[in-house]
């Protein structure tokens, strides 16, 4: 129990996926503008990860790993993931239509976020059991909405602002927002240490 | 004199990173030293070129529905055989790439120039396309990198550049990665008076799932 906790706290606040792992930069900016579009997008992200982490892991420990075909990692995850998105995306809209409405614009640009296929990739290098796994992919998930929703907070009011220099307007300042916010994430390293040793 | 367009488009007009804003995740976690950055550009480029190739080379074949994971294919091919070939030969800047290399396979630059220009140009052009947009990339990834390992470690390649200044570390560090993107972006502006920001507002364009996406309509991505 206190190993899990250690994994979803860490990847959650310590190992922040966009603020310290520097995957799924691409949404981070593109998609903060507005709260709501920040928070359907992190749910969308957290969904995929989770899913994509339980079909990815059996794939691994069952199939590659067994016949010595783990050179072929890349491509099978990337289909897998690629795969995924469209079915969910099918089952959404045939079965529960308001969530599709909410999520299902966000679904087709996860097959390129690379969040989701560097947290596959990661359970499978830490060789975490498959509860770990999974764990993992939830506290990147929360820690990816984490992030977005902070963000699109500073963003909100960056962007009223008339103060800003001219070629700093747009991505740059956001950026430099980013970077703001990021050293305070950095705060949290060593909070693991402290809070469960 | 049109070929010699195409090639040099990529480093400065179009610059995917500084300009275009594609593959900002491995420009931001690779430029902590110049060593990594030029790996990583040089990874790219030669995904790059060959995925232009045979994109180009296939666009009569792909039906137009299933065209992104047939893309995806091709592309994943040439990063595992990058994998195979860094892990051999140099297994150092295989290890300091980490899981940024399979993550190549989702750099948006690469699957961008697949959708914007392989598929719609001849199997030439794309190749000097893809050798292009991937120095231009090596190139930004170099130049953050200087930056970065100059005042974040007081090197330059590991070569030791000054001696008595304490370095600040916080550059190669996630913060010192964003602020040195927004400073060159800013830059670039400033250098084209503002065309940059211009192309940034129809940046999606470049993006593969422009199709799919909604902000897109809006111009509302990426800034």
């Amino acid at each position: 129990m206190k190993e899990m906790m250690i994994i979803l706290v860490g990847s959650i606040l310590v190992n922040n996926f966009v603020l310290s792992k520097f995957m799924g930069i691409c949404p981070f900016l593109g998609v903060s503008k507005k709260l709501d579009s920040a928070v359907g997008m992190s749910v969308a992200v957290t969904f995929v990860m989770a899913m994509a982490t339980a079909v990815t892991y059996p794939i691994q420990r069952g199939i590659l790993d067994r016949f010595n075909m783990g050179y072929l990692q890349t491509i099978v995850f990337i289909l897998v993931i690629a795969a995924l998105v469209q079915l969910v995306e099918i089952v959404l809209k045939k079965y529960i239509p308001p969530l599709y409405r909410s999520l299902g614009i966000y679904l087709p640009l996860i097959t390129t976020n690379c969040a989701v296929l560097g947290v596959t990739i990661l359970n499978i290098d830490e060789e975490y059991t498959f509860l770990q796994s999974m764990v993992n992919a939830l506290g990147a998930g929360l820690g990816f909405m984490l992030a977005m929703v902070l963000f699109c907070g500073v963003r909100s009011r960056m962007d009223e602002s008339k103060n800003i220099p001219e070629h700093f307007r747009g991505l740059p300042i956001t950026l430099i927002a980013a970077s703001i916010v990021s050293v305070a994430f950095m705060g949290f390293s060593g909070v693991v240490e402290g809070l469960f040793h | 004199m049109k070929k010699l367009k195409i090639l040099l488009n990529g480093l400065i007009k179009e610059n995917p990173v500084l300009v275009l804003c594609l593959g900002t995740c491995p420009t931001l976690a690779t430029s902590t030293s110049v060593a990594n950055a030029f790996g990583m550009g040089i990874a790219a480029t030669f995904v790059l070129l060959g995925s232009n190739v045979v994109i180009s080379l296939l666009k009569k074949v792909i039906p137009d529905k299933v065209r992104i994971p047939c893309y995806i294919v091709v592309i994943a091919t040439f990063v595992t055989v990058v994998e195979m070939l860094l892990h051999a030969f140099v297994p150092d800047i295989y290890d300091a790439l980490g899981i940024f290399l399979p993550l190549i396979v989702v750099n948006c630059i690469i699957l961008g120039r697949a959708e914007m220009f392989a598929n719609k140009n001849s199997v030439g052009d794309s190749a000097l396309d893809g050798i292009g947009m991937g120095l231009g990339f090596t190139l930004a990834l170099m130049l953050m990198a200087s930056i970065r390992e100059i005042i974040g470690s007081g090197t330059w390649l590991g070569i030791p550049l000054y001696s008595g200044i304490q370095p600040m570390s916080i550059m190669t560090l996630a913060p010192g990665g964003f602020f040195t993107f927004g400073c060159l972006v800013a830059l670039m502006n400033f250098v084209t008076k503002g065309k940059v920001r211009k192309k940034q507002k129809k940046g999606c364009a470049g993006c593969p799932s422009a199709a799919a996406c909604a902000g897109a309509e809006k111009g509302e991505c990426n800034a």
